[in-house]
């Protein structure tokens, strides 16, 4: 039994110490606690390519399937509605899609690999709605300039038929284009880009 | 028998300090004797959270959290589980008296500077309970798995993504997935039903605590510990127990009248706190034609919308919470209470309030070119009255505040007034006719009459903002 007193520099030390290890290991606890909120291998798994049948789609038809649980949507477009895209660049935000996300072999003006087969993810890039598919011209409620394209209900954000966004809406940039490829000249498969890379 | 129960109860004392925390918190609290209509909220909020705690409980022994499920099981509470109806629309009804009852709770804060020194640590813990609140409500939206609460926790869970550089990490880390799927449903609902939960019990507790270390405003904003008499007793304070909990049971039951009658005769109210399109199921390929957060978001949504630039919005809707925060510090006033504060407060505080109701309104409507201009012109309001605070609280001229607490009116005050403007608004109807044995008279509303009450009215809201 030590009776000349106390060290407190020693006690100092000890109490540091602790505090530096206990943090230390608290901060190494956190990893797997926070990572466990990380998608699990399963929900990276489901997203596997999805494969879609063109031959019975007819021009100027919407369609609609999920790959990777979000909707991507397939449209033929017909030659009035390509016509249309040659005359939007004053009223859109990236007519070039340079700031916008797409497989190079989508990286054009009419932003796909078939100039009438427009293929992209139907979220806004704004909040993630999906945006409702209007091809009229100059419907009431979209105003007289409107050439067809979609329109988000959640904040009025408008795209063209080439998921290109017009300038003054909240999304700021154009609608995402998956990595696709054609496996025959109707057989579209979605989730691969043409040298066989998985995005 | 009468001394072995004595006994018992002596046994427990001795080892629990029960009489001193009821001593301490409401037999011997002393709270202002003037608490006025404005002061039945706090309680409120407390009956109104343990509801949600007792339903929710009930509720999960029956809802499955799980994607393919969860919708059904939520309509085989409705239609299968005895009373399970009762118990889910006393859950959904008590989220929006939930804020109802703490915008109310809020305004109190507000109108008699409940926040301001020494009450600064009531608000913050007060603020951190509202968000908490938010994120409770937030999370319980989505469990039902129907279009608005799939898309609506799409759409907020988005805004995430709006962060530079980490946003689309974070927005990936919660969801869990690459879009809202079971992954998030289930996460959800382990927030919702006790970690958030959780929170909320300790804040309510911190909340209290605080609040019985400095003593209640009042509708005066006036200190009572100032003067006190030879024992050391606020001389205008009344022991919390019983005075003020009679009080606030006289307001439980008129609250329970109004909640009763929601849940029985009007449980949507209109789409207002059940959404027609969540009786849908959630499909992730199809958005609702108009999506619109519940009531007691939309504000908020719509100072959202209103900002054109995504990152910009989410920073002006994060802020419209946060600068509530700062209110304590924002407002240079010397006075506290309404009362006696300058005209230049009363005006701005009209003014916020027709913002909030407005943005409000608008955040539940389609966000055309003119609804959103309209939006930005009361976001400006909603940011004016607080950033602009430090500058116009300065210029106040309050008027003299008294030293001791002033006469709460009571009911008989008003009666004769009540009757006086009853007897101006009508008029007797000549024809009359017999009923037990005596001649009645009907009355009808009489057009001169009632425009002098509203021109008096108007007259008198506009001395009162002076």
């Amino acid at each position: 039994m030590n009776n000349e007193g106390v060290d407190e520099s020693k006690r100092q030390f000890l109490t540091s110490a602790l505090t530096v290890v206990g943090g230390i290991g608290t901060g190494y606890l956190a990893v797997p606690f926070l990572a466990q909120m990380q998608p699990s291998v399963k929900a990276m798994a489901a997203g596997a390519p999805v494969e879609v049948d063109l031959s019975k789609m007819e021009s100027g038809q919407l369609l609609r399937v999920a790959w990777r649980g979000k909707p991507v949507w397939i449209l033929n477009r017909t030659p009035a509605a390509l016509e249309t895209l040659k005359a939007m660049d004053s009223f859109l935000s990236d007519p070039n899609s340079k700031d916008s996300i797409q497989p190079d072999s989508s990286k054009n003006p009419v932003r796909s690999i078939k100039p009438e087969i427009f293929v992209a993810i139907g979220l806004c890039t704004h909040l993630g709605c999906s945006p409702t598919f209007r091809p009229e011209i100059a419907p009431h409620d979209l105003g007289p300039d409107w050439k067809g394209g979609f329109f988000c209900p959640c904040h009025g954000s408008r795209f063209d038929l080439a998921g290109r966004v017009y300038s003054g809406v909240p999304a700021p940039t154009n609608l995402e284009i998956p990595p696709h490829r054609y496996l025959k000249d109707t057989l579209l498969l979605i989730g691969e880009t043409g040298k066989g890379g998985v995005a | 028998m009468k001394t072995r129960i004595t006994a018992c109860g002596n046994w427990f004392l001795e080892r629990f300090p029960l009489t001193k925390l009821w001593n301490d918190h409401m037999a011997h609290y002393y709270a202002p004797k003037n608490f006025n209509f404005w002061y039945f909220f706090g309680s409120l909020a407390l009956l109104v959270l343990v509801n949600q705690f007792i339903t929710g409980i009930l509720l999960t022994m029956n809802y499955k959290p799980d994607a393919k499920l969860a919708f059904d099981s939520v309509e085989y509470i409705m239609r299968d589980v005895n009373w399970g109806w009762l118990i889910r629309y006393m859950h959904s009804t008590g989220a929006s008296a939930f804020f109802i009852v703490i915008y109310l709770h809020m305004f109190r804060g507000l109108i008699y500077g409940s926040y301001k020194q020494p009450r600064e640590l009531i608000w913050i813990f007060g603020m951190l309970l509202f968000l908490a609140l938010m994120a409770e409500a937030f999370m319980g939206y989505l469990l039902p798995w129907g279009q608005m609460s799939y898309w609506g926790a799409q759409v907020i869970i988005s805004l995430f993504s709006a962060i530079p550089f980490i946003g689309d990490d974070l927005s990936l880390w919660i969801r869990g997935d690459y879009v809202v799927s079971d992954a998030t449903l289930n996460r959800f609902f382990a927030f919702h039903v006790i970690a958030v939960p959780l929170v909320l019990v300790m804040l309510v507790f911190l909340h209290i605590v605080a609040l019985h270390e400095v003593g209640s405003n009042n509708p005066d904003g006036i200190e009572i510990k100032k003067i006190k008499n030879k024992d050391g007793i606020p001389l205008d304070g009344i022991p919390f127990h019983p005075y003020y909990t009679v009080k606030d049971i006289f307001g439980v039951g008129v609250f329970l009248i109004f909640f009763a009658t929601v849940i029985f005769y009007m449980p949507e109210v209109g789409g207002f706190f059940l959404e027609a399109d969540n009786f849908i199921p959630a499909d992730p390929l199809k958005t609702p034609e108009h999506i619109a957060p519940l009531w007691y978001f939309t504000p908020y949504y719509a100072i959202l919308r209103a900002v054109p630039d995504k990152f910009a919005g989410v920073i002006a809707m994060f802020g419209s919470i946060a600068v509530l925060f700062i209110l304590p510090w924002l407002d240079r006033s010397p006075v506290k209470s309404i009362r006696y504060r300058g005209a230049i407060f009363k005006r701005a505080l009209f003014l916020f309030v027709i913002s909030f109701f407005a943005l409000g309104y608008l955040g539940t409507q389609p966000a055309t070119p003119s609804a959103t201009m309209v939006a930005r012109f009361f976001t400006l309001i909603y940011f004016g009255f607080f950033l602009l605070m430090p500058i116009y609280t300065r210029w106040e001229k309050p008027k003299p505040v008294p030293k001791r607490l002033t006469q709460l009116s009571t009911l008989d005050d008003f009666i004769p007034t009540l009757k006086a403007t009853l007897d101006e608004v009508t008029v007797k109807d000549d024809h009359g006719y017999t009923l037990f044995g005596s001649t009645e008279f009907r009355r009808k509303p009489n057009p001169q009459g009632i425009r002098n009450v509203l021109i008096r009215l108007a007259k008198n809201l506009k001395a009162s903002l002076d």
